[in-house]
């Protein structure tokens, strides 16, 4: 399979790669996936209470190509956004952005998940109320 | 020295033509090209003694006897041959047929095709090494069974069956014995009169030779088998086959078993010996790499490996100057991590992280050392990006964690 520049370019040059202390009250941990399905993805964010912005992102991936290159955007992505503005993105984007071949569009959805998830652990920490926007994409 | 790059480490798909079997196959494409089936002139006879040449060398090299060889259009067409021939010739006498669950796709959709048509089909286990346990064997043997079909030795595994006991207990029971032997022949010794095998399966292009031709191996004697041909038409191959014969890809299978023969003894401890080498290099610098099958029972030129937290599809992605496959999921058609290692216990997770290395005639050493340098760099950097092993190395058993799936 032909994989597009830009899927090499992120598997070549990991963004973010890394983690951050899971027990940090402002860092949401998201872990989406299952080894025997081949992909597994760690994506953490700093988030500052005050402002909702997304201060620092990381990720860990097991996966094929597309799913290292799928977190890797998504960091790249959710840097310097707020909560609000990250619930945003949409797997959809992903799959733009990476030229990602339908077969390798669960990558993207996995990353998507993975957003949702880190920012839902966050706010359970904080015990924030869930925004009607992520309500209603539900 | 330096590598010369891609290097090709895929031996178990297909093989380089061997230069030599080039340079024998050219004159049957130009001067020589004659139809082997016409018997009045000169053009017709070079070809007829040119096939019969092959079919000389290919006999000699599983202890046959030149009659006893049919040519084909490749393996999938001797496996499809030996099954639904056996299977049409004999129906009156039986519809069972037995075989095993890490064949080849060409031996396990031919059995769900005759499971179709009304026979009926045991597929048995294989054990955690990947062969075939023979108490499982024995017991499955019905009044009905008319054929047993296992492979000599698996294409992804490499791990060789104990063919010459299952050939015993064929024989015992009147059952006929059909073998793919496409991965064996030429890489180690086959024997079809000590393995007690009624039929066998070769292909032209796993052993050196062309792509598009092929051999089946049909006993002639003792007992003399029948098979109902698949295509009709001008009855060529003892009416078994019909179709012009491919004369200059017969001349260079034949050719690629004459060299496999003279070449082995030699040959098959080279392999062993690069394949020793490369297994030692990864395991002495790499923690939690896995062999799939057996050691004791496998062909000296493959090594299937497990490589824990790191996706087998991202790691080919890593190594891309190296052409290897992998049983990971991602890189099969169906988006399911390979059957056979699935069928061997091996874990979906550790399925999803396999490389099988196939060595051939053409490998170096030097080849070798640099797949091991690759293969370690590229492991390491991709554990690094693994929430896996991570969690593996902080103690979490993985095996034990309540994950997500879709």
């Amino acid at each position: 399979m032909a994989y597009s520049d830009k899927v090499v370019d992120h598997y070549n040059n990991p963004r973010n790669v890394g983690s951050m202390p899971k027990e940090d009250p402002n860092v949401g941990t998201g872990l989406v996936g299952a080894p025997e399905c081949g992909d597994v993805m760690k994506l953490q964010m700093k988030i500052n209470p005050e402002t909702q912005v997304i201060e620092e992102a990381k990720f860990k991936t097991f996966g094929c190509g597309s799913a290292i290159a799928s977190s890797s955007l998504a960091t790249e992505w959710v840097k310097g956004k707020t909560v609000e503005e990250a619930l945003s993105i949409k797997n959809t984007d992903i799959v733009r952005e990476l030229s990602l071949p339908p077969v390798k569009i669960h990558c993207s959805v996995l990353a998507e998940d993975a957003i949702k998830a880190a920012i839902g652990d966050w706010k359970k920490k904080h015990g924030v109320e869930v925004p009607v926007s992520e309500k209603a994409s539900h | 020295m330096t590598v010369k790059l891609p290097i090709y480490m895929d031996n178990h798909a297909t093989t380089q033509v061997d230069p030599r079997v080039v340079e024998a196959m050219l004159p049957y494409f130009t001067e020589k090209f004659g139809n082997a089936a016409s018997r009045n002139h000169s053009f017709g006879w070079a070809g007829e003694e040119a096939v019969e040449t092959a079919r000389q060398q290919i006999a000699s090299l599983i202890n046959a006897t030149p009659k006893e060889i049919i040519f084909t259009s490749g393996a999938t067409e001797s496996d499809n041959l030996m099954i639904k021939g056996i299977a049409e010739m004999f129906r009156e006498k039986g519809n069972h047929i037995i075989t095993q669950a890490i064949e080849h796709k060409a031996v396990l959709d031919t059995c769900k095709n005759l499971e179709k048509r009304g026979f009926e089909v045991t597929y048995l286990p294989v054990q955690h090494d990947g062969r075939v346990n023979i108490e499982d064997l024995k017991a499955a043997i019905k009044p009905t069974t008319i054929l047993i079909t296992i492979m000599y030795a698996n294409n992804e595994i490499g791990v060789i069956n104990a063919i010459a006991e299952i050939g015993k207990i064929a024989k015992e029971h009147g059952i006929f014995f059909a073998v793919d032997g496409v991965q064996a022949v030429g890489k180690i010794p086959v024997d079809v009169q000590k393995d007690n095998i009624d039929m066998l399966a070769i292909s032209g292009h796993k052993i050196y030779g062309p792509k598009g031709v092929g051999a089946l191996y049909v006993r002639r004697r003792n007992p003399r088998v029948q098979l109902s041909a698949i295509i009709d038409g001008g009855g060529h191959e003892r009416g078994m086959r019909s179709g012009t014969l491919n004369v200059p890809g017969i001349v260079g299978l034949g050719k690629a078993c004459q060299i496999a023969q003279k070449e082995m003894p030699e040959e098959a401890v080279r392999m062993l010996g690069l394949r020793e080498r490369l297994r030692k290099g990864l395991e002495a610098k790499l923690d939690e790499v896995f062999i799939n099958g057996s050691m004791e029972h496998r062909l000296p030129n493959n090594l299937n490996m497990s490589f824990a937290y790191v996706e087998g599809e991202s790691l080919l992605m890593g190594i891309n100057d190296i052409a290897v496959s992998s049983g990971s999921a991602c890189t099969s058609a169906t988006l399911e991590p390979s059957y056979v290692l699935k069928a061997l216990g091996v874990g979906e997770d550790l399925a999803h992280t396999s490389i099988r290395f196939g060595l051939g005639r053409f490998n170096t050493q030097e080849e070798v050392d640099y797949v091991i340098d690759k293969m370690v760099q590229v492991v390491t950097k991709l554990r690094e990006l693994s929430p896996l092993y991570e969690m593996a190395k902080e103690g979490i058993d993985i095996s034990k964690m309540k994950w997500q799936t879709a």
